[in-house]
């Protein structure tokens, strides 16, 4: 196993995606969506694949049990982690904003925002001058301004039809959220035999 | 408060059990003994230091410090590296001494504890500081008795990266010319590996075609020598070619000491956004997720310390060094002796022969012992009805 490579893929919507870029490739693992394994090995590829929440992708990749994996932007931002960011691979396109009910300012005492991302609406926040407090949520952020519990939502957007459906306005965009190719920074050293041509064939596709 | 359970320590702290001990004090004699053989001579500092001192001259930010408060109210670190007590001393009671100093350590350093796991908030470090000498000569030695060190400890599988911050440095000046934010920009996406962020901004900056290819071209200066080559054709400043002069002649030292093998090259390498000024580098092995070791030349250091010596040196993880090591469980085990309190002197006679042979042999009265899961090279039974078990 020791020239094999550890892929941490995302489960759910982007795996489709990621995958269809990964046969383009010459790596095929359309058909293992259906699979409730979260190891699966790829002898013909020496390739080892780890089905993982795409929120942890990059904890797996930082810590060196994957060597690589594809992780959403939001959450490189969110959790700053020691890896390499090596390509934008311009999938799952959507992007970070804030969002509330129209018309309604800030609340001039304690700013409240609710999000998932605590650490990216923390700081932007800082950067136009406010001091804000997090209401840290997990699911269903919009429901935060609807009943009251805060004056904005940091979350993010793709389509916009949540929040219309739920009254809800967007009012500053943050950041474009793609997903990006990462690697862990040993593996990115040790196992450049395996990673450069990789990246490279990757490289051409986006 | 919730009251603290018997068994727990402070967030980060760990115990280190015989076991474990064992493996490290194994790995650091091995590692020390070749740093000796070098000629180097090991020293010890305190643990406490101030703040506006080490603490400020360290390398480590100031919100991954250890804070405390001494009776006077002065603002104490615990120290984060044992690189800046070095260059205080070095500055201070040893700057009579002839250099360059060829010094070395061997000790625990602490980090601000972190919530998540495998980040301890102590560990060991062994190192080497070589202050006082600015030539290659002085980079390559540290760098060839880094693997020496790493090969000492039986690792077979190791690889040092190796880069020079002048190199960078100068190819973003000669790019941005007086542009200092735009330069410092740059060198961050390097620092933080976001090579996504660093081309995009790329993108954005006004520049011509060929020094944005310039620029594009840094993220691949990476592998063998070769590399030095194309580092040095796509540049034409001073400062570059210097670096990559240096780079090359290190390359040959290197051959000469017979390591270069262990070595490649990449010329974006940023260990640190201010702490290092020539070459650095950093050492992986496989299995191992974060860094094993690292080092370079840092000369902005010993001026906080009013002294304008120019080092060098490394650090190695004593904890990452065992875990990259192949786990050679050292199942031997001592000799036990067993007595009875009328054989208690037969006993004690075989146990004080066998221990000036040099065995480790445990005298234990038969009524107190229990079965565990130890294991024995050998049990010596001088009770009654007790047979010698090899």
């Amino acid at each position: 196993m020791n020239n094999w490579l550890t892929i941490a893929m995302p489960k759910g919507r982007i795996f489709e995606e990621a995958a269809e870029l990964l046969q383009k490739v010459g790596y095929d693992f359309t058909d293992v969506e259906d699979s409730r394994k979260l190891i699966l090995d790829f002898p013909e590829y020496k390739v080892r694949l780890m089905m993982a929440k795409p929120m942890d992708v990059v904890t797996y990749v930082e810590y060196g049990a994957a060597d690589c994996g594809i992780a959403g932007k939001d959450v490189l931002l969110e959790q700053d982690r020691d890896v390499y960011e090596v390509l934008d691979l311009k999938i799952s396109g959507c992007y970070l904003a804030v969002a509330g009910l129209p018309d309604k300012p800030l609340s001039k005492i304690a700013p409240k925002i609710a999000t998932k991302y605590p650490r990216v609406a923390s700081e932007y926040f800082r950067e136009q001058g406010e001091q804000i407090e997090i209401i840290p949520l997990n699911g269903s952020i919009e429901l935060a301004p609807l009943i009251g519990l805060t004056d904005r939502i940091v979350d993010i957007v793709s389509s916009g039809q949540t929040l219309r459906e739920n009254g809800l306005v967007e009012y500053e965009k943050i950041a474009d959220i793609t997903s990006r190719f990462i690697v862990n920074p040993v593996s990115y050293r040790i196992k450049n035999e395996q990673l450069d041509p990789l990246i490279e064939a990757l490289s051409e596709y986006v | 408060m919730a009251n603290r359970l018997m068994f727990e320590k402070p967030l980060g702290m760990r115990d280190t059990l015989p076991f474990f001990y064992q493996q490290k004090r194994k790995a650091r004699e091995a590692v020390s003994n070749k740093i000796e053989s070098w000629g180097y001579q090991f020293l010890d500092t305190p643990m406490m230091e101030y703040l506006e001192t080490v603490g400020e001259a360290s390398a480590i930010e100031e919100t991954q410090l250890f804070k405390l408060l001494d009776q006077q109210g002065h603002t104490l670190v615990l120290r984060p590296d044992l690189t800046s007590p070095i260059a205080r001393v070095a500055a201070s009671q040893l700057k009579e001494q002839g250099y360059p100093l060829r010094l070395s350590y061997d000790g625990p350093v602490f980090r601000a504890q972190q919530i998540e796991g495998g980040k301890p908030a102590q560990f060991e470090q062994v190192g080497v500081e070589y202050i006082g000498e600015n030539s290659i000569y002085a980079d390559a030695e540290v760098i060839a008795l880094q693997i020496e060190t790493l090969k000492a400890a039986g690792l077979n599988e190791f690889q040092l990266t190796v880069g020079h911050i002048g190199y960078v440095k100068g190819l973003l000046k000669e790019v941005f010319g007086d542009e200092e934010e735009t330069q410092e920009e740059f060198l961050r996406y390097l620092y933080r590996k976001n090579y996504v962020g660093f081309r995009k901004a790329l993108e954005q900056v006004e520049l011509s075609g060929e020094n944005k290819a310039r620029m594009k071209q840094l993220l691949s200066l990476r592998g063998q020598k070769d590399v030095l080559a194309t580092a040095e054709e796509i540049t034409t400043n001073g400062a570059c070619h210097r670096a990559t002069r240096e780079l090359k002649q290190l390359q040959n030292l290197l051959e000469s000491y017979g390591v270069s093998e262990y070595v490649s090259f990449d010329l974006n390498l940023i260990s640190h956004m201010s702490y290092y000024t020539g070459i650095l580098f950093e050492g992986y092995a496989p299995h191992l997720g974060s860094l094993l070791c690292n080092g370079g030349r840092y000369d902005q250091l010993l001026p906080s310390f009013q002294s304008t010596a120019s080092a060098t040196g490394f650090a190695i993880r004593v904890d990452r060094l065992v875990e990259a090591m192949e786990q050679h469980a050292d199942q031997v085990g001592p000799v036990l002796v067993m007595y009875e309190p009328h054989t208690f002197d037969q006993g004690l006679q075989v146990a004080q022969e066998l221990r000036a042979e040099g065995e480790q042999v445990i005298l234990q009265n038969k009524a107190y012992y229990e079965e565990g899961q130890n294991s024995y090279k050998q049990v010596i039974d001088l009770t009654e009805g007790g047979a010698s078990v090899e």
